[in-house]
């Protein structure tokens, strides 16, 4: 059968089973917006298409399936390279379609064209450049496999418009249904090595202060229930790293919450004084492990990666295991059980009493604001989660919100909470929201986002307007870019420089009604539990409510950048004299 | 040799742009490129690099593993210099005038080395074999004026399982 470039696209994606896609279109890639029209898949319009790229990230992240973008050439190709890094340093499958100006054009500074594969080939996975309209579905194919096996990440697919228009004889192919994916270079091992599933088996077995460190590969793996399987097994501790919130239920006895910089006091220390540390889908990030000459420094490593790469590459591992997470954890589950399950384990009751000594002493804490005082955020978060459905999906900005947020909401399902972890994206939070509920409309979609970030992509509130997409937003604000604040209160001796936004301007809430929002503006203690009622019951358009919040607040504890974690400042209150 | 210098070989499927994905994983990082050659293997399908980087072994191992994760990339081997064969292509222009040019055709004959054109006042030589030999030879032609010289960037394939030391007529 004949048939063009730009259909056999759209017939490709929809083979893949793709059901939404979020893009915009633009002159290079106009040709294959004529075959959305008639295709069951929906597509998205965004503002920008940076909102796109995080909207696919979303929906990934959410769901599971890779998120799917559609641009065009030029600046819509590079407005996409930071929602692409941001999914490849947080392993995010996802297809980027992009519009390319015509083969026999490249290379000759042709109007809105840009190097697109060239700019993109270190924040994606993998890149194509498509040069023959028969190679189109095969290449979407290949682009969707490598997107969604081994470690996930965003897959980018450049495609000249002439291959796609199909009034020039170049876009005229035969169709050809896609075959095997033909990548000999490309052999993701997914099976542990039983022999180092033994050797772990035997560490675990042997420790007498173990900590489980999870990572968000337990979430790419779908691997919370093996986790919880494991972690039940041999009593391990579990920390949960900013990527794997949810991977392990926060109400869980032996979650000790999250690790790093702003990591809670048990979580920090019982990494930092553990004889064995069980990495699994976790990458030993800087901002978990702080200095690295002083972290956890009598642990032994077992460290599961699906990406060979990883092992080794910060912490040599005594026993590194290229394997998928959940796959590793159920042949540990064997290989423990075989040795004799918990009954073989060396004595951990010591441990397990000076955990919960911290876990007394130190627990996550914050000062109430006094009477005519600005509103507290850490209270807003409490009484946000306490008000909302316990599989709410939270997304996030990057800032202190998002540190508030992880500290304080209580995740107990996977796949509820997403935010950029990795390249610490601001502005990620309302299109990742979008593209979350788009994927999964029946759940109630948080984003709480600080004002900083809420400036950098706010206009696709109009996007969830128009699209009837109804998230809600619970906005920070406290005038400025909160964390950069904070670090020039403790270390540039208060000086603080360009960090002072307006509580004002803009009016949030004009702006919010303006993108056909709804919008509540909450600024004393008393009204924070009625507008979250009243937004949580707001469900035919998004909500924006902008909380008020307190600008000298600090977030505690915190590992000092550049310092060992054992150098943790924990809340002021909890200081010695 | 010094330990700093490696010779990685990757063998790639011959596709456009496949260069630019490898020899990208060093630039950012900040390492030279030391020598490079690419060709078609047996199989055109695909390409076999061979490049020599200066640069630790640590960093080098990480940047081995990063290789590997390239979808292209099929194969990597690291060639210790010790256990391996390598050999390059030398293209040279000397000067040579009268006295001179007897020298240099000894020189020519004592490393079988070949003459390409020969001009009034100029000869272009070339001569393969191994970079140390490569070296000497430039080292000893230089004296006489070099106008131009090109060097391949080295090929290597590790030495054969029990192969006996190189004969003469490798000239290792």
């Amino acid at each position: 059968m004949m048939t063009n470039g730009g259909d056999a696209l759209i017939k490709a994606l929809e083979l893949e089973g793709v059901e939404v896609m979020f893009g915009l279109p633009g002159g290079a890639i106009l040709p294959v917006y004529d075959p959305i029209i008639d295709s069951s898949i929906r597509h998205i319009l965004v503002r920008h298409e940076q909102g796109a790229g995080h909207m696919a990230s979303g929906y990934a992240h959410a769901t599971g399936r890779p998120g799917v973008v559609m641009v065009t050439s030029g600046p819509a190709a590079t407005n996409m390279v930071t929602p692409l890094l941001d999914a490849y340093m947080d392993s995010v499958p996802m297809v980027c379609i992009t519009g390319q100006v015509a083969y026999s054009a490249i290379g000759t500074d042709a109007f809105q064209e840009a190097d697109t594969t060239g700019i993109t080939m270190s924040a994606t996975k993998h890149n194509f450049l498509v040069t023959e309209a028969k190679d189109i579905a095969q290449t979407i194919h290949e682009a969707f496999h490598i997107a969604t096996t081994g470690r996930p990440g965003p897959v980018l697919v450049d495609i000249p418009k002439n291959l796609v228009n199909p009034v020039d004889p170049s876009s005229q192919c035969e169709w050809a249904e896609p075959s095997a994916p033909d990548l000999p270079g490309y052999n993701p091992l997914l099976e542990p090595d039983p022999k180092l599933v033994a050797e772990a088996a035997e560490l675990i077995l042997a420790a007498e202060r173990p900590v489980i460190y999870a990572g968000g590969g337990i979430l790419r793996s779908r691997a919370a229930e093996a986790l919880y399987a494991f972690a039940e097994l041999v009593q391990i501790p579990v920390v949960t790293t900013l990527m794997a919130r949810g991977a392990f239920p926060d109400s869980h006895e032996l979650n000790l919450g999250m690790p790093g910089m702003h990591g809670n006091y048990t979580a920090v220390m019982a990494m930092q004084q553990s004889d064995l540390l069980i990495a699994l889908g976790s990458r030993f990030d800087d901002r978990v492990t702080g200095k690295l000459d002083g972290f956890a420094s009598d642990a032994k490593i077992i460290h599961v990666d699906i990406d060979p790469a990883e092992l080794g590459k910060v912490r040599r591992p005594d026993v590194g295991i290229q394997a998928d997470a959940r796959l590793a954890i159920e042949a540990l589950i064997a290989a423990v059980s075989e040795l004799g399950g918990s009954d073989a384990q060396a004595d951990c009751k010591a441990w397990r009493s000076t955990l919960s000594g911290w876990q007394e002493r130190f627990p996550l804490v914050y000062q109430d604001a006094a009477p005519g005082e600005a509103l507290k955020p850490q209270m807003v978060m409490e009484a946000l989660r306490d008000a909302s459905p316990d599989d709410t999906i939270v997304t996030s900005g990057v800032g202190q919100h998002q540190m508030w947020a992880s500290q304080f909401w209580k995740f107990d399902y996977p796949y509820t909470w997403i935010n950029s972890g990795g390249l610490g994206t601001m502005g990620f939070s309302i299109p990742a929201a979008i593209g979350a509920k788009v994927g999964m409309p029946d759940r109630t979609v948080w984003a709480v986002d600080g004002d900083g970030c809420f400036q950098m992509t706010a206009q696709e509130l109009v996007t969830a307007s128009m699209e009837k997409i109804p998230i809600k937003v619970a906005l920070f604000n406290n005038g400025y870019l909160g964390m950069v604040r904070q670090w020039q209160e403790m270390f540039y001796e208060e000086r603080f420089s360009e960090v002072y936004l307006s509580r004002d301007v803009p009016d949030y809430k004009m702006w919010s009604e303006a993108m056909g929002c709804a919008a509540i503006r909450v600024d004393s203690p008393e009204e924070v539990e009625p507008a979250i009622a009243k937004a949580n019951e707001i469900n035919d358009r998004p909500v924006v409510v902008e909380f008020r919040t307190d600008p000298v607040e600090k977030v505690f504890p915190m590992v000092p950048a550049g310092a060992s974690n054992d150098a943790l400042m924990v809340d002021p209150s909890q200081r010695k004299g | 040799m010094e330990n700093r210098f490696h010779t990685v070989v990757v063998k790639v499927e011959n596709k456009a742009g496949v260069l630019a994905r490898v020899s990208g994983l060093f630039a950012r990082r900040g390492f030279n490129i030391d020598s490079l050659a690419v060709a078609p293997t047996d199989d055109d399908n695909f390409s076999r690099i061979t490049f020599v980087v200066d640069v630790e072994s640590a960093p080098l191992e990480q940047v081995v593993k990063q290789l590997d994760k390239l979808i292209n990339v099929v194969e990597i081997t690291e060639l210790d210099p010790a256990h391996s064969v390598e050999r390059e292509l030398m293209l040279v222009t000397v000067r040579v005038d009268g006295e001179g040019r007897g020298a240099i055709l000894d020189l020519v004959q004592i490393f079988d080395a070949t003459v390409l054109n020969v001009g009034h006042d100029q000869m272009m030589l070339s001569l393969s074999g191994s970079p140390g030999r490569i070296d000497d030879f430039e080292d000893l032609v230089r004296p006489y004026g070099i106008e131009e010289l090109q060097r391949t960037g080295r090929v290597a394939l590790p030495k054969l399982a029990k192969t006996e030391q190189p004969t003469d007529s490798q000239k290792d």
